[in-house]
């Protein structure tokens, strides 16, 4: 049984659909990620999951309850970390992991629960003295102190800098690592990418893609960049004329292709024949921000 | 009702030197500066042979709840819902007007701890006597504190910032003193002013305060009108309040 289920979810304000029949299984002991642009939906769509909104259609179901009528239940096995959510600015670290454990009834012991997120030495710190990165750390211990199932933790890393970002990542994996299945809102692709086992994309309130983070790469039509400085100029027409070709950009001298195997294979080719010599070359795969930026394309058109 | 919210909240109270003060130090402080002046501690035929300090004691009792409920409550409030606090709540099994109860309760709570050591310090520093019908003063003084909290409460539903809160909360808190007697007591109030106060939440529990301090079982028209206003204003705030 998938842990959370989400099926033709609806969801608009004063008319405005926020989120328009989205679909998704969350299965046991995955990382599950939830992608779009700011204003796609995400967070409307997490936020009927944890029981905060309440659906205009469709269903959600966690744990085969409804979040909404089984409030008590749910927030049992679901554990939250919302977007933009703080804690009495006196309260200290320990005073706020004791108040949340003594809310469930069969609560995480919260020592070793501040060990494993490095609060220790800040347990007699209150909330506003706490750094963004220490914040974040204290609302998954929030998260997790419940003992819960599964977690939600929207745009848990957004205004931390890059170490914060890293350390907390590696907090995630070692969340699932304890067999917690983890649903995750992001807008950082590199995020997804490390994270997640699959994706789904939102954009405009609809699902624009589900598949695990290579599959969204390979499904996008420029899955692989190829790069070089020509010694000779090359004819534009030639360069349009390869297979597979998803898009050409020419800046200072060097040229940047992205396509697949094909192209990459008949770009060498006409550089035999005309004898030029690619200075620097570099073939990589796509990244899952090339995937994105051409999946929420495709949904404007 | 989560004890460890209550606990919480009550410790997070003692925190804020501003609240503590405002609350329970203050309405007694006036009332020792007022005790201080030799003439008002001299019995008055206007006031009825009281003694000006012997009508300040209900008007010292009555500001603690004032402050704590118009002023000190609503920017709570508005705080945790403006800073997603009560939203947070809102994940656990616990529901998010258990952070309400407790805030009720606390402020609640100092409102009582108020008017006892204002009781007290009336009594001990400037004999004034104690309620002489106890029974009725207890009562007057609950329904005064009940009606406190729930216009704090429409306060803090009306309000969407703190700053808000703090303007409406001031918006109201003046006329409140006024009508708990702060500047007039409602004793020598002429008579159709202290029946248009005796509308008011504070002036009417002002007035029945007075009337069990004398011995009397307070008038049921001013407990009557304190019991609507509670009604009143519960149904506005459970109406208009908003969780986000």
């Amino acid at each position: 049984m998938s842990v959370i289920e989400v099926s033709a979810l609806r969801k608009s304000y004063g008319g405005r659909a926020a989120v328009d029949g989205v679909s998704f299984a969350v299965e046991e002991g995955e990382i599950f990620g939830i992608l779009g642009p700011n204003g796609a939906g995400k967070t409307t769509t997490v936020e009927c999951v944890e029981g905060l909104r309440v659906p205009d259609a469709g269903s959600v179901r966690v744990t085969g309850l409804d979040p909404v009528a089984d409030h008590e239940q749910v927030a049992r096995v679901l554990g939250a970390q919302l977007q933009e959510s703080e804690l009495q600015p006196k309260l200290t670290v320990r005073e706020a992991l004791e108040l949340y454990a003594a809310l469930y009834p069969h609560p995480a012991d919260w020592r070793a629960l501040a060990e494993r997120l490095g609060l220790t030495a800040k347990l007699t710190t209150r909330f506003g003295r706490l750094s963004g990165g220490q914040k974040q750390r204290l609302f998954i211990g929030l998260a997790l102190i419940g003992n819960p199932k599964v977690v939600v933790l929207d745009e848990l890393t957004t205004g931390l800098d890059p170490r914060a970002r890293r350390d907390t990542w590696e907090l995630i994996e070692d969340v699932r690592a304890g067999g917690v299945t983890v649903l995750l809102v992001t807008h950082f692709m590199e995020e997804a990418q490390r994270l997640c086992d699959r994706i789904a994309v939102i954009d405009k309130g609809r699902v624009a893609a589900l598949d695990t983070p290579a599959g969204l790469i390979r499904r996008s039509a420029g899955s692989t960049v190829i790069s070089f400085t020509p010694s000779a100029p090359l004819d534009d027409r030639d360069l349009n004329a390869l297979p597979a070709l998803a898009s050409i950009e020419r800046r200072d001298g060097r040229i940047t292709l992205s396509g697949t195997d094909e192209t990459v294979n008949a770009v060498i080719t006409l550089l035999a024949r005309h004898h030029i010599t690619a200075h620097q070359l570099r073939v990589s795969d796509a990244t899952l921000d090339d995937a994105f930026l051409d999946l929420t394309k495709e949904t404007a058109a | 009702m989560s004890t460890a919210v209550a606990r919480t909240e009550v410790r997070l109270f003692r925190r804020e030197p501003g609240a503590l003060f405002w609350i329970l130090l203050f309405p007694t402080l006036l009332l020792v500066i007022l005790g201080s002046i030799p003439s008002f501690r001299d019995h008055q035929a206007d006031l009825g042979g009281l003694r000006t300090i012997d009508v300040y004691v209900p008007v010292a009792v009555l500001l603690g709840m004032i402050v704590g409920g118009l002023q000190s409550m609503p920017q709570t409030l508005t705080g945790y819902r403006e800073r997603g606090i009560l939203r947070r709540m809102a994940t656990t099994p616990v529901r998010p007007s258990t952070l309400l109860s407790a805030q009720m309760l606390v402020y609640g709570g100092a409102a009582l701890a108020s008017a006892l050591l204002a009781l007290v310090v009336g009594r001990l520093a400037f004999d004034v006597r104690l309620p002489k019908q106890p029974v009725g003063y207890v009562l007057a003084l609950l329904l005064a504190v009940l009606a406190a909290l729930a216009l704090g409460a429409v306060v803090s539903a009306l309000s969407r910032t703190t700053k808000i809160a703090g303007a409406i909360g001031s918006a109201f808190f003046f006329p409140s003193m006024f009508c708990a007697g702060v500047w007039l007591p409602t004793q020598a109030m002429p008579h159709l002013m202290a029946r248009i106060v005796g509308y008011t939440p504070f002036g009417a529990a002002a007035q029945a305060l007075n009337q069990a301090a004398a011995g009397h079982w307070p008038g049921w028209g001013h407990l009557g009108v304190l019991m609507m206003w509670i009604l009143l204003l519960t149904g506005a705030a459970s109406r208009w309040f908003r969780w986000e």
